[in-house]
């Protein structure tokens, strides 16, 4: 117990830190996952087939062989950058955003069709149709696996500690070195900070779902 | 009651054929619609009256033959398809009012971002339009919140709102509870007197009677007559007719 007290400075750093590697992430992810499902349901067979194979490869990869592409295939192929938190986000939201893509996918397919058939007879293009009628009428369906997928990346971010990123886990395992008799405390204390991201997630999927709600 | 001679066809369906796997849904059909003309189109079900009412504003795609409307043929896909839709209103069978819109905002929707007209303007027109409907006082309403025969009427003046120059109509009466069927066929009828060129799917002859200039019967994806509702209702040629006529009369 005082292993953690002690190491509390180090304990916030690794909180921030994956705070900071899940937000980023899940906004990318976010934006990327919302165009992949925009362009599945596209009428371009040539941007439903890339989202499909990108949403098939992504979701169906290991998270840490797509890490290790983000952190060492990169480089090699010339993308450079100074830190390997970059690596991470670009792992990380790569990978959420297969799921994403999906979720909003089928909260798309949950609007019934006529709404987007009258949208179109009042002369709305293709992007207006999803933006103004069938994506705001989505929402409600694809907030709770939203916030799952974004909850499952907050969990996934601790893979970047394996990859030399210090954030919460990878402070975590430099702590239960330093305290080998207190590693169960260690540990606890780990799980503790991912609670205070991922619980307020669950709460925040309750509120929305009850602000969205439409009647039919 | 006699068909306007003026001006050449607004709506012309050359040659439509459509097929959904093996069945031939759409079996060559040929259809002139002229400016200020009221076409009911009636016919058993499965007779793909809706098929056509939707292969208009390319709601179904079809696999041969051309649609134009006011001479300029239907585009493919994109941009401007969506121009040319917003020439043509829609009124659907089950109303498709935007749910998470306000009544008000289901008719502005349109003129705004299709037309990017301001929105005092918009806002001015389409209480003037649900008035005339006579659902003004529902504006701030959710579509749920309304009757049946009500939210068909604000899909009306949605699609009017976008100053059509036809309209198509797809069985509006066919899910209505029907004390509220009345409510709905007056304001087509009005519309019809004002001049409006429609095209009408439906079930209730009262309306054709009424309102029609031309009665189209089809049958097994064809048009099988082509008349006045005087002529198609007293001495329906074909049989197909015939037959379908005696069936509605005898209740």
């Amino acid at each position: 117990m005082d292993a953690v007290i002690a190491s509390l400075p180090e304990y916030w750093d690794g909180f921030l830190r994956t705070l900071y590697l899940s937000v980023i992430s899940g906004i990318i992810a976010l934006l990327v996952g919302t165009l992949l499902a925009a362009m599945r349901v596209s009428p371009v067979a040539a941007l439903r087939g890339f989202s499909m194979f990108y949403v098939e490869v992504a979701r169906n990869t290991p998270l840490t062989i797509i890490f290790f592409f983000a952190a060492i295939v990169l480089p090699r192929l010339g993308v450079k950058f100074e830190q390997f938190e970059v690596a991470a986000i670009i792992a990380l939201s790569s990978y959420t955003a297969a799921f994403i893509a999906e979720a909003v996918r089928s909260g798309v397919n949950s609007v019934p069709v006529g709404q987007a058939e009258a949208a179109r007879s009042i002369g709305m293009t293709f992007t207006q149709v999803l933006g103004f009628i069938v994506l705001p009428q989505a929402v409600r369906t694809v907030i709770p696996p939203l916030i799952n997928i974004l909850i499952a990346l907050v969990k996934n971010s601790s893979v970047a500690g394996a990859f030399f990123v210090l954030e919460l886990f990878g402070y975590g395992r430099q702590l239960s070195n330093d305290y080998g008799d207190q590693v169960l405390w260690i540990l606890l204390g780990v799980a503790f900070f991912y609670l205070l991201i991922t619980v307020p997630l669950g709460l925040l999927a309750h509120f929305v779902e009850r602000k969205v709600a439409i009647a039919r | 009651m006699t068909t306007q001679a003026s001006g050449d066809a607004l709506v012309s369906l050359n040659g439509v054929n459509k097929h959904y796997g093996q069945l031939h849904v759409l079996k060559d059909i040929n259809l002139q619609v002229k400016k200020g003309e009221v076409v009911v189109v009636i016919g058993p079900s499965g007779s793909g009256k809706s098929t056509l009412c939707r292969a208009i504003n390319r709601l179904e795609t079809i696999d041969d033959g051309d649609i134009a409307i006011d001479g300029k043929k239907l585009p493919e896909e994109g941009k401007d398809l969506a121009h040319l839709r917003a020439d043509v209103g829609m009124v659907f069978q089950s109303f498709n009012l935007f749910a998470h819109k306000t009544i008000l905002e289901n008719v502005t929707l349109g003129p705004i971002k299709v037309k990017k007209v301001a929105k005092g303007t918009a806002d001015k027109e389409a209480m003037a339009l649900l008035e005339r409907v006579g659902v003004g006082h529902q504006a701030p309403k959710l579509p749920a919140q309304l009757s049946g025969g009500q939210q068909q009427r604000v899909a009306i003046a949605r699609a009017l709102a976008m100053k059509p120059k036809v309209m198509l109509f797809d069985e509006p009466t066919s899910a209505l509870d029907p004390e509220m069927i009345n409510e709905v066929l007056d304001v087509m009828i009005q519309l019809a007197k004002e001049g409006m060129t429609m095209i009408v799917v439906t079930h209730e002859m009262g309306f054709a009677r009424k309102a029609a200039d031309r009665v189209v019967f089809m049958a097994d994806g064809q048009i099988v007559e082509d008349a006045t509702p005087e002529e198609f209702f007293t001495n329906p040629k074909s049989t197909r007719a015939k037959d379908f006529l005696s069936k509605l009369l005898t209740h």
